[in-house]
């Protein structure tokens, strides 16, 4: 597949602090990662390594305080986020960047109609009122496969199943026609059938639309479907990135490698899976060096001190970790 | 997958619509209401008691009223309720409308009906007005606390804010133009600089002015500190300071209620907005570009009224008892005008020969009082999701 190389977005080094009353938890400690025009990148991490929070980040939804932007840049179409005013920022949200969040449940207010959440960021955006918005409202449900989607305008969230709230996040998230949708764990509130569905949708619309998708994710089932490149995060760096192919067929760094190895497969059937010792660290109280040493299978007293660079293994593919990049080269 | 996705939508309907509950929030609420008899009881005393308001106040107003509650007839006075007119006695024009004296008269032959009616007005017009007084600042307030709280006020920002209010006071006493002056300067003031903050997001003071952005406290210390000491205020003994000394009138009094009771209001939708704040709507409405008073006005106010209007409630009860009370101790408003309060007041020194005088209102204060109570209640039952699980 050819992509236009100038990304749509490109995240920068990017820093986020929270200020605690005794520590500070980096929760976001130099992440840098690209999105390009029409293409679905997928950023892939445990709960608690910085995914949401990148992904606020970039709409500007970080409280600030106790969040602080400890440095970088987040470039959307060469212009950086993080020095616009308030008020020029809501005019990026939901009209060029829009966000599906994880709870469909909970994420549609109570008291008001689908047509009236759908139509809210078109009547701010648009300006547009009356049957024309209705019409484009219907249109977008029929989009997002909703059936009988005229009827279903005038439901209250509660009136609908967990999949058709997502659905119609989806549909409220679409409604400005944004260049990048932020997907953050979409599926992960839903049951296994309706999450396929949910996926399928997605990609579907991806190319529709012709838009790109951040699609934020723990389930590494779901990037193989979906993803055209991947983004492995840890404990608030990228460890690992590259085209799909690459992190499922020849992963390089040790903790995508655990990731890999902990997936359920056919082959597998029967036996003890593997589970990577240890969990993700506080991130107030993160270890020297290498984020992933105290975890690693293959950590050498080096990595204890040494932050590691990133590592070229060519077509852009790189991993977090010296350790094995020397190893394969002695190794040939 | 597309054929797939085609077929959808003729299965699922038919599935959908017989599983979905067509019931919307309004009919949902009304099914719970109505279980609650007491509930009810309040609902119906309440439409007639506005009923009766309503029509009292054509019927005893106007150059020829049906029922005249200033008509004085001073052979007739201290009638018991239900007495027929002595017609002999009585010029044609003087005859209460219907020939008996429902309620009976007063120590000067007043129709009693005829001035309960009057004043069933007042207790109507006060409640509803100084409680949608309380509860306009209650919202204000509590909203800004509530969703700005975490903002932290600087030393500049108290100066400026005091500057203005010094400007205010200097305008309502001698020193007009001064207070003129000093508040279009803090203005100016204001306006230039979150213009310069604008245009330079780091611009830096001179130095020997940094002690201007030091942090003092946050919006809401201020805000709930303010609520605190309000409460802390005997609220009747001030509500009867401050009438005594402005002119009586009943609006005078329908302003101070309402100014001295938004404590409750503010403190229901601060806390309301403290919890819906991190709502996952709230910060989906934020990401779809909405801004912060259409997220406080549009999104959150209508999930955090509810309580709101069961203290509303409650407390139209109570800023009826407020008045009738102001009334009865000669503060309210002023004789000629018949209220509730100024009935039993008026009667107290008959009250054993004449016990019809302060018994009728003060029962039909305490009815008014009490339905508004039950009613309240109940709205607060049948809009608590918490509670109803017991149904």
């Amino acid at each position: 597949m050819e992509y236009n190389d100038h990304p749509l977005i490109s995240v920068q080094d990017l820093k986020i602090y929270f200020q605690g009353d005794f520590e500070t938890a980096r929760a976001v400690d130099g992440v840098s990662f690209e999105v390009r025009p029409e293409e679905m990148v997928c950023l892939v991490g445990e709960s608690g390594c910085g995914k949401t929070v990148t992904a606020l980040s970039l709409l500007g939804l970080i409280s600030i305080p106790p969040g602080r932007i400890g440095g970088g840049k987040i470039l959307f179409k060469g212009e950086n986020l993080l020095d616009l005013s308030e008020s020029d920022f809501q005019k990026i949200r939901g009209n060029h960047i829009a966000m599906v969040f994880q709870e469909p449940l909970t994420s549609l207010n109570p008291v008001f109609t689908i047509e009236d959440q759908i139509g809210e960021a078109i009547k701010i955006h648009k300006h547009i009122d009356g049957e024309p918005l209705r019409e484009r409202c219907i249109q977008l449900l029929q989009d997002v496969g909703i059936p009988s989607a005229a009827d279903r305008l005038n439901d209250y969230p509660h009136q609908l199943s967990g999949g058709q709230r997502q659905r119609v996040m989806i549909a409220m998230a679409l409604a400005c026609d944004p260049e990048l949708i932020i997907a953050d764990e979409p599926t992960t509130a839903l049951d296994v059938t309706v999450q396929a569905q949910i996926l399928l949708l997605f990609r579907s619309l991806q190319k529709k639309r012709a838009m790109s998708v951040l699609y934020i994710t723990h389930d590494l089932g779901v990037v193989a479907n979906i993803a055209h490149r991947v983004y492995v995060m840890y404990a608030g760096v990228i460890v690992e990135h590259g085209k799909t192919g690459h992190i499922f067929g020849k992963a390089q760094h040790p903790y995508t490698q655990g990731l890999l190895a902990s997936l359920p497969t056919r082959s597998k059937r029967g036996k003890r899976l593997y589970s990577i010792p240890g969990s993700v660290p506080n991130p107030a109280l993160k270890p020297t060096g290498c984020p992933f040493h105290p975890r690693c299978p293959y950590a050498i007293e080096h990595c204890r001190s040494q932050f590691p660079e990133l590592c070229d293994y060519g077509d852009g593919h790189l991993a977090r970790c010296p350790v094995l990049f020397r190893h394969k080269q002695e190794t040939g | 997958m597309k054929h797939t996705e085609k077929d959808r939508p003729a299965r699922e309907t038919r599935l959908e619509k017989a599983l979905t509950p067509k019931r919307s929030r309004l009919e949902e609420f009304w099914v719970l209401f109505r279980k609650n008899r007491l509930a009810i009881a309040g609902l119906i005393i309440f439409i007639l008691f506005f009923a009766t308001a309503l029509a009292g106040l054509f019927l005893t107003s106007g150059q020829n009223p049906v029922f005249d509650p200033a008509q004085i007839r001073l052979q007739e006075k201290l009638r018991p309720p239900m007495a027929r007119a002595n017609l002999d006695s009585l010029h044609p024009a003087e005859v209460p409308r219907l020939g008996i004296y429902i309620f009976g008269t007063d120590d000067l032959g007043r129709d009693v009906f005829a001035r309960m009616l009057q004043g069933s007005w007042v207790s109507l017009t006060v409640g509803f007005v100084a409680v949608g007084i309380s509860v306009f600042i209650g919202i204000f307030m509590g909203g800004i606390a509530g969703y700005f709280g975490q903002v932290l006020l600087k030393i500049d920002h108290i100066l400026v804010s005091g500057l203005m209010v010094a400007g205010i006071a200097f305008m309502v006493t001698d020193w007009v133009l001064p207070g003129i002056l000093l508040f279009i300067l803090t203005a100016v003031l204001i306006l230039y600089t979150v213009r310069l903050k604008n245009i330079a997001k780091n611009h830096a003071r001179p130095a020997e002015f940094s002690f201007l952005e030091i942090n003092a406290f946050s919006v809401d210390t201020l805000i709930m500190r303010i609520v605190d000491i309000m409460i802390c205020f005997p609220s009747f003994f001030l509500i009867l300071t401050v009438v005594a000394l402005l002119p009586a009138s009943i609006y005078n009094i329908m302003i101070v209620i309402g100014l001295t009771s938004w404590m409750g209001a503010t403190r229901f939708v601060r806390a309301e907005f403290l919890s819906l704040r991190e709502q996952d709507f709230v910060a989906a409405a934020r990401a779809l570009g909405v801004g912060n008073l259409r997220i406080i006005f549009r999104h959150m106010m209508p999930n955090a009224i509810a309580p709101v209007l069961v203290s509303a409630t409650i407390g139209i009860a109570s800023a009826i008892l407020t008045e009738a009370g102001l009334s009865f101790l000669g503060f309210g408003v002023p004789p000629p005008h018949a209220t509730w309060g100024n009935i039993i007041s008026d009667g107290k020194r008959f009250i054993f020969d004449a016990p019809w005088l302060t018994f009728i209102p003060g029962i039909s204060i305490l009815i008014v009082v009490l339905s508004f109570n039950l009613f309240g209640e109940g709205l607060r039952d049948a809009l608590n999701p918490k509670l109803r699980e017991r149904h």
